[in-house]
């Protein structure tokens, strides 16, 4: 299982990487925004990402958009952890084809229980 | 500064003056048949509210510039002296809080990621030496695991009191860890001011600007801007008192339900 996490402040990718870690999942690659994010999953083979929605350069919900117009990478699981909570954000991501959407601050039990359902369904 | 003193009703008392013995004039000259002068007195009281507009903007451009000059914080140490002298801007200063959080977490992350290893490793040694200490008290055990257990407790003992000196010292070190919070909040304490202040004679500027629209009867055409929050809005403050705004995951998982999800 390999993860790319996808937040512009290295703390947040370092405390995401720390949650999956203790959850199982050890490989697990960053990108601090959507323009970085989509080449390495171009071309890395991954199976879950995890991003955030505001970023300079390319944000999340655009690399979401990106993710699911790309024909290699539409089924790609994506998991939204982000501080963006306005209703019409949520539903928009919902409409995008987001899996999961967790809102900042969040707990380890949150987190580790939407991974879980997204994991169920695909399996 | 009061509104009753942007109202070009309360000018100052010499303005007013100025105006009152101007605008007899003004009637004298007409009444005489002077147009001639009487226009020349026009073009003068246009000056008079003019220049009072002028003295006003000069005033309040006066205190703005005042209030970023006076912007100043007060370093402790020589240290944060030179660091924060050369601080000139609101913007550098919040930069400077975004460092020294970074700083903070990283530095309180490491300490944690440090730490945990050594914890579980104590967890699981413990674990294994009470189920051989079981089953020596059950009288299951040879002599030669006796003797091994033996020799495990005891460096048990050894590695746990260094383990657990290590695992204070960094528990304490995440404690000091958090001292940025002195410093940014002063800071930010600094910052919020100064924007109050800025926030303050801005409005000054408006409502002065838009008395200068009313007297000379411009109007301007404002486009209204459309906020997308496709790029992101950031984090929400006081969400409980707002409708459009999830206060929580809670939220997040009903909507979302609610969506089919």
């Amino acid at each position: 299982m390999k993860i790319l996490i996808v937040d512009d402040f290295s703390t947040m990718r370092r405390i995401i990487k720390n949650l999956l870690r203790d959850l199982g999942f050890t490989n697990t690659d960053e990108a601090d925004d959507g323009n970085t994010a989509l080449p390495m999953l171009r071309s890395g083979k991954y199976d879950f990402l995890v991003t955030d929605w505001n970023m300079p350069g390319m944000s999340g919900f655009d690399l979401l958009k990106a993710v699911r117009a790309d024909e290699n990478l539409k089924t790609l699981p994506v998991l939204m952890v982000t501080a963006e909570a306005k209703r019409d954000q949520i539903v928009a991501a919902a409409q995008a084809g987001v899996n999961g959407y967790v809102v900042k601050p969040f707990t380890a039990a949150v987190l580790k229980e939407k991974i879980e359902k997204i994991f169920e369904r695909i399996q | 500064m009061s509104d009753s003193k942007n109202n070009p009703q309360d000018l100052d008392p010499e303005v007013k003056e100025k105006l009152r013995a101007q605008a007899n004039a003004l009637v004298e000259q007409i009444d005489a048949g002077e147009y001639g002068q009487a226009m020349t007195l026009i073009n003068d009281l246009s000056e008079v509210r003019d220049q009072s507009l002028y003295r006003e903007v000069g005033r309040l451009t006066r205190s703005l510039h005042e209030a970023i000059r006076n912007f100043q914080i007060d370093p402790r140490n020589a240290e944060q002296q030179e660091a924060l002298s050369m601080m000139t801007d609101a913007s550098d200063r919040l930069e400077y809080v975004v460092q020294k959080t970074g700083q903070a977490a990283n530095r309180t992350m490491d300490l944690a990621e440090d730490a945990m290893p050594r914890a579980h490793a104590m967890r699981d040694e413990a674990a294994l030496l009470r189920d051989e200490w079981q089953r020596l008290r059950r009288r299951e055990m040879q002599p030669a695991e006796f003797r091994d257990l033996y020799g495990r407790i005891d460096n048990f003992f050894v590695t746990l009191a260094g383990d657990a000196d290590l695992i204070c010292g960094n528990l304490s070190e995440i404690l000091l860890a958090q001292d940025f919070q002195d410093l940014t909040g002063q800071v930010i304490q600094k910052v919020t001011a100064l924007v109050k202040e800025v926030e303050e004679h801005l409005l000054s500027l408006v409502v002065m600007a838009s008395h200068v629209d009313q007297l000379t009867g411009t109007v301007h055409e404002l486009e209204a801007k459309e906020i997308s929050a496709e790029q992101g809005v950031g984090p929400q403050i006081k969400a409980e008192e707002r409708e459009d705004v999830v206060a929580g995951q809670d939220d997040v998982d009903d909507l979302l339900s609610s969506l089919g999800f």
